[in-house]
This record gives C-alpha cells, structure tokens and sequence, in this order.
C-alpha cells in the first residue's frame, strides 16, 4: 500500500463564528487534520455557488461552508440564504455525480472551538475514504483540449483536416 | 467569383433553428445578398467541404458557425472554418455554451446509446443493433464520425472572435449584428473588440421584461402544467422558475411577454461565470418560510436542477459535465 491519500479540502468559513472558531481550535492548541484551506468570508450567505463549483472544477476533493448558527447571524439572515442554497446545491452536484459526502455545512460558533476541529477532523476522514475527486474533462479529438489557433500551426491542421 | 464579401454559415450539432433565424430577417436578407456571396452554407447552398479546404486562409469574411461540437466532424470543420475566416462567430446558444445537446453531457456517450438503441421502452431492436462508425461494404469502407463523450462548446475547440448566444438568436439582433459587421469589412465602421458578446442587451432578461415587479419571496414553486400564471406580476414572484435574473438581455423579453418563464437561452450576464450556480443561488434565496428546515425543505424541491439551471449552459459551465 503506497501513501495515504490527502484530501484537498477548501473551507468557507463565515468571519464573525466559524472563523473564530478556527482560532479558538488554534489557540486552544486542538489538534485537527491540516487538509482544509480556510478561506474566511463576510458570511456563509457570501459563499456563492460559483465559488463551490470552482473549487471542484478546480481540484478540491471537499468543500465545507461554515457559517453561525440561525438565529445568530451578523446580517439577520445570512445564514438563513446558505440553508436554502445548500440543499440545492448538493442535490444539483450529486445529479452530476458528485458524492453527497463531498459538500458539507456546519453551524460553527466562536466558542466552538471543539466543534470546529471535531468537523475537520470527520470531513477529512470522510473525503481520505472516497477518495480523489478528479473532476476532469476526457480528452477527445484531435485538440486534445486545446483551444486552437488559425495559423499558429497551419500545416499541421491542414494535415488534420485533409485527413 | 464577384468582389462581395464572402459569407459561410455551418450548423455543427444542432437543430436548425438557427438557419431559420437568420431567414427570420426577412427582406433583410436581399442586403446580405447584396453585399455577400455565400461561398459555404450546406443548409442553403450547394458547396462540399473540398470546397472550402480549397478556399485559401482567411477566404471568408464572416462566419456563423452554429451548434455545439458534439462529434468528430464538428470539430473537424470548426478548425477548418477557423483557418479560412476572417471573423468567425459563435451564433447561437450550441456554439456559444452547449445549448440544448449540452444537456448531453449529464451522461457518456455510452449512455447515451444504451438508452437509445436498447433501454428505451419504445425500443424494438431485439438483435441489439447498435450504430457502428466503421462499415465494411463490398464498395470499400464506410465512415461514420465518432460521437464525443462530452459535448464542447465551439470556443473550448477553437478560437472564437464573437459570441452570439440565444436560442436561437433574435432576428432583430442577427440584423443589427451583420449592419455592424458590413459596415466594418466596407471601411465605414469599427468592429467590436475580440471576445465580445455580440446581439445583446447590458443588463439581464428582467431589465426587459415588462411584468410587475415587488418583493420576491416565494414559498413553494409551481409549474406551468398545473397552473396558470397571473398575466401581470413577475413569474419569479408567482413561484414560477423564470431563469431571468440570471440571463442576459437581448430577445427583448418576449417569453415572459406571453408567460412562460425565462429558460436562460441568452446565458450569463457580463460578470457572470456560471450561469446555473447563479440561478440556484436567487433562486434559493427567495425562498420564504420560518425556518432554515423549512427553508431547506423548500429549496429542495426544484425537481431537475441541473436540467433547469443549465438548461442551455452544461456543456460551457465550470464543472462543464458530469463526474466521469
């Protein structure tokens, strides 16, 4: 058996709770797995679909969004748009192949520093067992997946196309 | 051959409507003949693809190349067309994001023909006969071209000078593009920068849209089969999925006009990305119920998302296809 598979996961992680739960885990000096790229973000309700579809297109085995609990976000209701989103969105991903364990969203206090690295923790496990995600295109036809060019190789695509 | 300038228009996969778009410029048409000779359309005229590998590198001044690249040939003449044109433009929402064949790549190839040629309850082909690319007949070898796995829009293949998105582009649009495009090859005018969305309008579809529009909060969707709109108010705020939030503008509004909402054929806005990661987005947030389960329970309900929300994007969107 060769080394063991390291997820790459990318983490949204809302700026007012889970972001400081995350240092609360650091300064608490809890141990967790080091996969999860934290990228903090105003809110969970700012984590765009885009942004999810771009970290899986662009090599993230996991994505986890984590934002405070309902009821307890800085804008209102914040939180309350990512409950709406997140259910569509793993069912349009999982439509498209993608394994529900892949997507998660945790509500992440401040002071759940314990929580934090708890989710991290299973979520790295969960995504080291299904494995890497891959999610490339199959190259087919003579471009291979490259955009081609008038006349940047002109011989050769006469070539291809007198073929 | 005349000295007008030379026109081509190819359609790779898709159904047509494109070329009959282009008629829809009515009496437009006898300028376009004025001013072009077709030297390539196999939908109108009669030349053969030796035709135009005999056309020497940037022969053609204009070319519409619609549908998506769905098979060997598609790609095969795009890469030709793109050597023998000046101005190649991706027409139509195929060429431009995959349209509707992008659907396609939900599934493989495989699938694809499995349902087709075999699971289909209508099916009847007991000696599973399935399309073959090679044929050997006693005149020689037949040739089929090889169906792609996943569909490509046209500029995933090739360089592309202009998009031109809609399903299929309006008339009103195509006229105005080709004044522009005439005007520039005869020395009157300026050509769009390289890269731009052409035939369009700068906001989105509900810039467009004459209905009333007020706060849009909804608590549950509906469907057209089983209800009918009210004939003034926003289709989004009646809980219909009208796409046009996430859509550019350009056709003028003209399903909503008759209430049937908006299905993104004019894809993303500028500044847009994905078009569908957009619509689930406003989508989910409309959602109105006193919960965050409620909310959940609500938003999961959208029967097809990916069917929905790339209805015409799938095959240009980020994640572009289905995990393989």
């Amino acid at each position: 058996m060769s080394e063991q598979f390291e997820p790459r996961l990318i983490g949204f992680l809302c700026r007012w709770c889970s972001y400081n739960g995350a240092d609360l885990a650091g300064t608490s000096r809890m141990k967790y797995p080091p996969n999860m790229v934290p990228i903090k973000t105003n809110c969970s309700g700012r984590v765009d679909p885009t942004h999810i579809m771009k970290a899986f297109a662009e090599g993230a085995d996991g994505v986890l969004i984590a934002g405070c609990h309902p009821g307890d976000c800085h804008y209102i209701n914040g939180n309350y748009r990512t409950a709406g989103r997140f259910p569509l969105m793993k069912k349009m991903l999982e439509q498209l192949g993608l394994e529900p364990g892949r997507l998660r969203l945790e509500w992440v206090s401040a002071a759940e520093g314990d929580k934090f690295a708890r989710v991290v923790t299973e979520f790295t496990e969960e995504v080291r067992a299904l494995g890497p995600l891959n999610w490339n295109i199959p190259d087919e036809g003579p471009g291979h997946g490259e955009v081609y060019h008038a006349g940047d190789d002109a011989k050769a695509a006469k070539e291809a196309v007198s073929a | 051959m005349s000295d007008k300038f030379k026109f081509a228009m190819y359609w790779a996969g898709s159904c047509g409507g494109c070329e009959i778009a282009l008629l829809e410029i009515k009496e437009k048409i006898l300028e376009v003949d004025a001013n072009y000779d077709v030297v390539f359309w196999p939908v109108a005229a009669d030349f053969k693809y030796k035709d135009v590998r005999g056309y020497d590198d940037g022969y053609i001044d204009v070319c519409l190349y619609n549908g998506c690249i769905r098979n060997s040939e598609n790609e095969e003449i795009a890469r030709l067309l793109r050597d023998k044109s000046k101005v190649l433009v991706a027409f139509g929402a195929c060429a431009t994001m995959g349209g509707i064949p992008g659907l396609a790549n939900e599934a493989s190839a495989q699938e694809l023909k499995d349902l087709v040629y075999r699971d289909n309850p209508s099916v009847d082909n007991p000696e599973g006969v399935y399309p073959q690319e090679r044929y050997e007949v006693p005149e020689g070898e037949l040739e089929l071209p090889h169906l792609y796995d996943t569909v490509k829009t046209l500029d995933q293949c090739v360089d592309v000078d202009y998009s031109m998105p809609g399903c299929p582009p309006e008339a009103h649009q195509i006229a105005a593009v080709l004044d522009v495009v005439t005007a520039a090859l005869k020395g009157e005018g300026e050509l769009p920068p390289k890269g731009a969305v052409i035939g369009v309008a700068p906001k989105t579809c509900c810039d467009e849209c004459d209905r009333v529009k007020e706060e849009k909060k909804v608590s549950g969707f509906k469907r057209l089969a089983t209800s009918i709109p009210e004939p003034e108010k926003c289709l989004l705020e009646q809980g219909y999925i009208c796409m046009g939030p996430a859509t550019r503008a350009g056709c003028g509004g003209r399903c909503t006009s008759v209430g049937m909402p908006c299905r993104g054929c004019y894809g993303p806005p500028e500044g847009v990305i994905d078009q569908g990661a957009k619509m689930l987005s406003t989508l989910a947030s409309i959602v109105d119920a006193p919960t965050p389960e409620e909310i959940a329970e609500i938003a999961a309900t959208v029967p097809d998302p990916v069917g929905t929300f790339y209805r015409f994007g799938l095959a240009g969107s980020l994640l572009r296809r289905s995990k393989a």
